[in-house]
C-alpha cells in the first residue's frame, strides 16, 4: 500500500513495543513494593506521635490524589475538597454514632455520601471553569464550614441528630476504629492500606478509559467533543472520583481523631492543601504523597520536632509554589528524580576524572 | 452522501454562511474557498460547536443536526483541526485508542484496530512515543490516525497539508486518497494546495463570502470563472 512507510515493522512487532513490560514499568512496580514495605513496617517503629503523624500523610496524600487528578488530569481548580472532607468526617462520625457498621461498609458509604454532594456542587460548577470554578467551589467550602460551625459539629449524642449541649466533648463515645485496627499502629497500618488501594483506583482510571478522556479534555474541549467524549459526564465523573476519595480520607480522619471538631478544618486549608499539590506534582500520583508529607509531616517536623513557629511553613509552601510555577511545572515528584538523576551524572563524571583519568565520559 | 440544504450561519450581524446548498456525493470531495469563506465554519456546524439559524444537513439519510454533538463521533463523524489537536499529554497509540473507545465500536478488536490506523497513516515514531515530542509531520499523521479509527463514515480534513514541506504534502496526499476505499468513508477535503485539491478530489464545492459559488466535477469547478475570480480579486485585471 501506498500510504506505508513502515513496511519492516509488522503489527506484532509494534504491538510488544506497546505492551511488553518494559525496564521503566518494573523499575516503578519495584519503588512502589519498596515504598509500601518502608511505610507499613518501618515507619511505625520510630515512635508513637510519628506514627499519628503519618497516619495523617496518608490521609492527606488520599485527599490531595483527588486534587491532582482534578487540576492535572481534567484541568478542574476545585477550592472546596477541604469541604469535602468535612462532609466525610461529619458523615462518617453520624454514622458511627448511629449505627454498628463494619468499618469498611462505613468507609464506602461515606464515599458514597461525599461522592452525591459532590456530583451535587460538580453539576453546575463544572459548566465554569478555570478561576471561575475555583472561586465557586472556594464559596461551597466556605457555606459548608458556616453550617458546620452553626450547628455545633458533630454535636456530640447518639443517633443520627442526637446532640449535646455540655461543651466539654471528653465523655462522648469517639468514632470506632475497625475492629482489626483500634491501636494507633495497627490503624496507621490500616490507613496505608486503604490509601494505597485509592491510590491503584486513580491509577486504573488515569491510564484506563476515563484517563485518555480527560487527557482529551485537559487538550481541548472542542477537540474532545469532536472524538465523542461526554465532556459534562467525564468531568462530573472525576469531580465525583475526587470526592469520594474526600468523604474515604474523611472517614478514615474521623476515625483517627474520635472526636472531630469543626475548627479543626478551616475554609482556607484548601488553598494551602492546593499549594501542596501543585508543589508535590500534579503529573504523577507521587505527587499526592509528596503533597501529603509537605501538608502533615512538615508542620509536625517544625513545631514538634524543631520547636519552630510552624507559619514559617506556610511562607516554605509560597516559596515552593513559586518555585514550581516558574520553573518545575511537573512539582517535586517530576523534578526530584531529574535533579538526582543529574547530580547522579556530575558525580559519575567527577569519579571517572578522579579515577580514569578524564576518559570517563 | 452529504446534502446541505439551506444552511445559514449567523453572529451577531455577520453572516459566516448563508443559504448554502450543497450535495458532497461520497469519495474525497473539496471544500475550497479564500480565508473566511466560511470552510472552518461549516466544518463546526458539522461537529455541532456552531447551531445553524437556518437549514438542513442530511448524512447518509440522518439527520446530523438534530443529533447531540459528542453522539456524532459515535455515528461516525470524524474531523482533524486546522492547528493540529493531538493529546500531547497521551502516547500515540492512546490518542487513536481514546477515539476508538467512543466510536462505539464493540468487541475486541481495540489493539489490533487502533495498530492498523497508525500504520495506516504510516508513522514513524513508535506507538509508545508521547504525541507532545513529536514533530509537526507526525503530530498531522497522529491526527487522521485518530480520523479513521473505528469505523468513520465522514472524514472532515481541515487544512491537513498547511505548513508541510512538499514531499511530506506528497506522503498525505497518499493517505488521503486510500482513506474512502479502505475505511469506505466521505472524506470533506479543506485545503489551500490546489494541487492536493486535484489530485485527491473527484468533486468539490467552493465557496465565497459564506456563499456557495461552484461546485461539481474538480478540474471543471476549477477553472471556473467565479472561482478564478473570488481567488485573485473581483476587479478585472486585463
Amino acid at each position: 500500500m501506498a500510504a506505508s512507510r513502515t513496511p519492516g515493522q509488522g503489527a506484532a512487532a509494534a504491538a510488544r513495543a506497546t505492551f511488553s513490560l518494559d525496564r521503566g514499568s518494573i523499575v516503578r512496580g519495584l519503588a512502589i513494593a519498596v515504598f509500601l514495605a518502608i511505610a507499613i513496617f518501618f515507619l511505625p517503629t520510630i515512635g508513637a506521635d510519628w506514627t499519628t503523624t503519618f497516619t495523617s500523610v496518608a490521609i492527606y496524600s488520599v485527599i490531595t490524589l483527588g486534587l491532582g487528578l482534578l487540576y492535572g488530569r481534567v484541568g478542574l481548580i476545585s477550592l472546596g475538597q477541604v469541604a469535602l472532607l468535612v462532609i466525610g468526617v461529619w458523615t462518617a462520625t453520624r454514622l458511627s454514632f448511629a449505627t454498628d457498621l463494619p468499618f469498611p461498609v462505613l468507609l464506602l458509604l461515606t464515599g458514597a455520601v461525599t461522592c452525591g454532594v459532590g456530583v451535587l456542587i460538580g453539576l453546575p460548577a463544572i459548566r465554569l471553569s478555570g478561576l471561575y470554578l475555583a472561586l465557586i467551589t472556594l464559596m461551597a467550602a466556605g457555606a459548608v464550614n458556616v453550617v458546620l460551625v452553626a450547628i455545633n459539629f458533630p454535636n456530640g449524642g447518639g443517633g443520627f441528630t442526637g446532640r449535646t449541649d455540655t461543651p466539654d466533648l471528653s465523655g462522648l463515645k469517639p468514632v470506632a476504629r475497625p475492629s482489626i485496627a483500634e491501636g494507633d499502629t495497627a490503624y496507621y497500618r490500616y490507613v496505608v492500606v486503604v490509601a494505597a488501594v485509592m491510590f491503584l483506583v486513580a491509577l486504573l482510571h488515569v491510564r484506563g478509559k476515563p484517563g485518555r478522556a480527560w487527557a482529551a479534555i485537559r487538550e481541548s474541549e472542542p477537540a474532545a467533543l469532536a472524538a465523542g467524549v461526554n465532556i459534562v459526564l467525564y468531568k462530573l465523573w472525576a469531580f465525583a472520583l475526587a470526592s469520594f476519595m474526600a468523604g474515604v480520607a474523611g472517614c478514615l480522619l474521623a476515625a483517627q481523631v474520635g472526636q472531630p471538631t469543626a475548627q479543626s478544618f478551616q475554609t482556607q486549608d484548601s488553598l494551602t492543601l492546593l499549594a501542596t499539590t501543585l508543589i508535590g506534582g500534579i503529573f504523577s500520583l507521587w505527587g499526592a504523597v509528596v503533597a501529603g508529607c509537605f501538608s502533615q509531616l512538615l508542620p509536625f517536623l517544625f513545631q514538634v520536632q524543631w520547636g519552630i513557629n510552624p507559619n514559617f511553613v506556610l511562607i516554605l509552601f509560597g516559596a515552593g509554589l513559586l518555585q514550581v510555577l516558574l520553573t518545575a511545572p511537573g512539582g517535586l515528584a517530576q523534578q526530584f528524580p531529574k535533579d538526582m538523576a543529574n547530580l547522579g551524572r556530575l558525580v559519575w563524571r567527577g569519579v571517572g576524572k578522579v579515577t580514569g583519568g578524564g576518559s570517563g565520559s | 452522501m452529504i446534502e446541505v440544504e439551506g444552511l445559514t450561519v449567523r453572529f451577531s450581524g455577520v453572516t459566516p454562511i448563508d443559504r448554502m446548498s450543497v450535495t458532497f456525493p461520497g469519495g474525497t470531495c473539496g471544500l475550497i474557498g479564500p480565508n473566511g469563506a466560511g470552510k472552518t465554519t461549516f466544518f463546526n456546524v458539522l461537529s455541532g460547536f456552531v447551531r445553524p439559524a437556518a437549514g438542513s444537513i442530511r448524512a447518509f439519510g440522518e439527520d446530523l443536526l438534530a443529533m447531540a454533538d459528542y453522539k456524532r463521533a459515535r455515528w461516525g463523524l470524524r474531523r482533524t483541526f486546522q492547528t493540529e489537536q493531538a493529546i500531547e499529554q497521551l502516547s500515540v497509540f492512546d490518542n487513536v485508542a481514546m477515539i476508538y473507545e467512543h466510536s462505539g465500536v464493540k468487541g475486541a478488536g481495540k489493539r489490533a484496530e487502533v495498530q492498523a490506523a497508525i500504520e495506516f497513516v504510516g508513522m514513524e515514531a513508535p506507538p509508545t512515543a508521547k504525541v507532545g515530542g513529536l514533530g509537526a509531520r507526525e503530530r498531522r499523521l497522529v491526527e487522521i490516525a485518530r480520523a479513521v479509527v473505528g469505523r468513520p463514515r465522514v472524514v472532515l480534513l481541515d487544512e491537513p497539508a498547511a505548513g508541510l514541506p512538499e514531499e511530506e504534502t506528497e506522503h498525505l496526499r497518499r493517505v488521503i486518497q486510500t482513506i474512502p476505499e479502505q475505511f469506505g468513508a466521505l472524506v470533506v477535503l479543506v485545503d489551500h494546495d490546489m494541487s492536493l485539491v486535484r489530485a485527491c478530489c473527484e468533486t468539490t464545492a467552493v465557496l465565497d463570502f459564506g456563499r456557495l459559488i461552484a461546485s461539481g466535477p474538480t478540474a471543471e469547478v476549477l477553472l471556473d470563472e467565479n472561482v478564478i475570480r473570488a481567488y485573485l480579486g473581483t476587479e478585472d485585471i486585463a
